[in-house]
């Protein structure tokens, strides 16, 4: 069956250091309530709103990374609504100026590349939180805490032409890596990224889903969407076009209760503002604009002969790039490459751990003297995977660790010398060799693991054993 | 054009109450602004529409933090306070 789903995706600007019409500061995250505002944001009479500069620089770096023709004028709206969040009694929003058009998004597919068109990106401000004591649906009253209130968001929103709630959470995940490339955002922090879905089966009302507060919840609200739309029409109902919410702890959408009237929200141009002529700050950014993760990629292929799939998943990340890109200045990049995605990566994921706080406990000159050891043949690749290990679960040094765990290899000659015992010490064992009985050879490596502890490699001691026994035959 | 019904959804999106007298008035009252916004119909449609009074554009302000509001005066208005809260209804359906 044909599903179509479109986002609503609202972006906090959230590397600013003041929010969008005051100067309030903007890391409110984890402070008390309301100790982070002032008139302008608590929408007391008479309060003036000004635009932060560097907002109008970070939407307009967004926009242009997106692909996406940037008004020449764009200006401000007032969107009426009443809700205890929203303190002015409106929320200065963009109607039919926005900051741009259209756009797109290129993502990667099962089946392939596909891009993800857009609809349009505007700039509003976040409303204030509301809370409440003990269950929500029990409470009395709500709390209401104004310091998020005027934080600078954008909103983007596509085109319907996402497939599957699986294509949704590619599509924001990518969105997320290329705000962090434009370093304008950080998707770690509470509420940094929340979206409206909008879904329809063919033949169905589109219906839609507010409010989702994380990417795992886009997938999940989108999936028991489906499941329920397609159970109704097994049934023979019809799909009513409707707004429900994502109740993220079990999981399922609810029906909000279906207003009679559309909303509206009568608006009108924000008499407070003046228009912004976005060509005077464009070339600008322009000049600006990082190196985007599709470049980098092309980039690392050519410049460190990596594969594809090596250079696709370090641009996800642009530390583990830049980390990347410290360590194979030292050492071979393709051995560098390999380690850091298919063993660090590996071992943060496992540990649900982030590149930065890997990156914090195991830092690009630790991991060029682990690998330096490794490519003199110092220390086994199963050595480097332990090393690798105790430094992101306990720390210490890559030296101690190799000397105390015993991890240094018994260099070439020692093994030798090791060997040559075995034979000598064990005559018995070289007679029943040398009458047939090959697996004799056994008992003398264990000699050899037994003399190092284990830190012989057992083929190589069989093999160079082997030799030696032909040898002196 | 406008009929009872216009007006309690007007008064409604005000968050206004209005008796059943009240909009008999309200009616006449609006027929009257409706009829002076018809005068903008006679003018020439090609000319630009007035967003903003003021010849300003681009007036911005540069990102630098300054100290919010004491949380004292930010509450001293409030009816109902909680633990540094405004306590507002409930508005969950
Ligand atoms: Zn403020």
């Amino acid at each position: 069956m044909d599903v179509v789903i479109g986002l609503e995706v609202h972006v906090q600007l959230n590397r600013l250091k003041t929010k969008l019409f005051c100067s309030c500061p903007l890391d409110y995250h984890g402070r008390e309530p309301n100790t982070h505002v002032c008139p302008v944001c608590l929408g007391l009479p008479g309060a003036m709103p000004v635009i932060n500069r560097e907002a109008v620089r970070s939407a307009i770096k967004v926009a242009l990374a997106l692909n996406a023709e940037i008004n020449p004028v764009m200006r401000f709206d007032r969107k009426n609504y009443f809700y205890p969040d929203l303190p002015k009694g409106f929320q200065i929003s963009q109607y039919d100026m926005p900051l741009a058009w259209g756009g797109y998004v290129t993502i990667e597919t099962e089946s392939g590349e596909k891009r993800v068109t857009l609809k349009r990106i505007h700039m509003e401000e976040d409303p204030g939180k509301l809370s409440y004591k003990g269950s929500i649906t029990t409470a009395k009253y709500s709390l209401i805490d104004y310091n998020r209130s005027g934080a600078p968001l954008l909103e983007i929103v596509t085109e319907p032409v996402l497939r599957s709630p699986k294509e949704a959470r590619t599509f924001l995940n990518t969105l997320r890596i290329i705000l962090e490339y434009l370093d304008v955002f950080d998707g770690d922090l509470e509420g940094a990224m929340r979206v409206d879905a909008n879904i329809s089966i063919a033949g169905g009302g589109r219906v839609e889903i507010k409010n989702i507060s994380s990417f795992k919840g886009v997938e999940r609200a989108l999936a028991y969407e489906i499941t329920r739309q397609k159970n109704l029409m097994r049934r023979g109902r019809k799909i009513e076009r409707e707004t429900r919410h994502f109740d993220e702890a079990n999981s399922i959408t609810v029906s909000l209760r279906s207003k009679e009237e559309e909303q509206d929200y009568r608006y009108f141009p924000e008499p407070d503002l003046v228009p912004i002529y976005t060509s005077e700050f464009v070339d600008d950014v322009k000049d600006a604009l990082p190196e985007m993760p599709w470049e980098k990629r092309e980039r690392l292929i050519k410049q460190y002969s990596l594969s594809l799939e090596k250079a696709k998943i370090l641009v996800l990340d642009p530390k583990m790039a830049d980390y990347f890109e410290r360590v194979a200045k030292e050492i071979d990049p393709r051995v560098a490459a390999s380690w850091i995605v298919d063993v660090l990566r590996g071992e943060l994921n496992y540990r649900d751990m982030s590149f930065s706080e890997g990156e914090r406990r195991l830092n690009s000159d630790e991991l060029v003297e682990l690998l330096t050891y490794f490519l003199k043949g110092r220390i086994t690749e199963k050595g480097v995977v332990e090393v690798i290990r105790t430094k992101l679960d306990h720390g210490g040094s890559v030296e101690e660790i190799i000397q105390s765990k015993g991890l240094f290899s018994i260099p070439q000659d020692e093994i030798d010398r090791l060997c040559r015992e075995a034979i000598e010490k064990n005559p018995k064992a070289v007679e029943d060799y040398r009458a047939g009985k090959k697996q004799a050879a056994n008992f003398l490596v264990g000699y050899v693991m037994k003399m190092t502890e284990g830190r012989a490699d057992p083929g190589e001691t069989a093999r160079k054993i082997r030799e030696i026994l032909e040898e002196i035959s | 054009m406008i009929d009872d019904d216009a007006v309690r959804h007007i008064a409604n999106l005000s968050k206004i109450e209005v008796d059943d007298d009240e909009i008999q008035e309200f009616k006449r009252d609006f027929e009257r602004i409706i009829e002076f916004f018809n005068r903008l119909d006679e003018i020439d449609p090609d000319v630009e529409p007035t967003y903003n009074v003021i010849p300003l554009k681009n007036v911005v302000r540069k990102d630098m933090p300054r100290k919010p509001l004491d949380r004292e005066k930010v509450l001293a208005n409030a009816k109902f306070r909680e633990e540094g809260y405004f306590k507002g209804p409930r508005v969950v359906e």
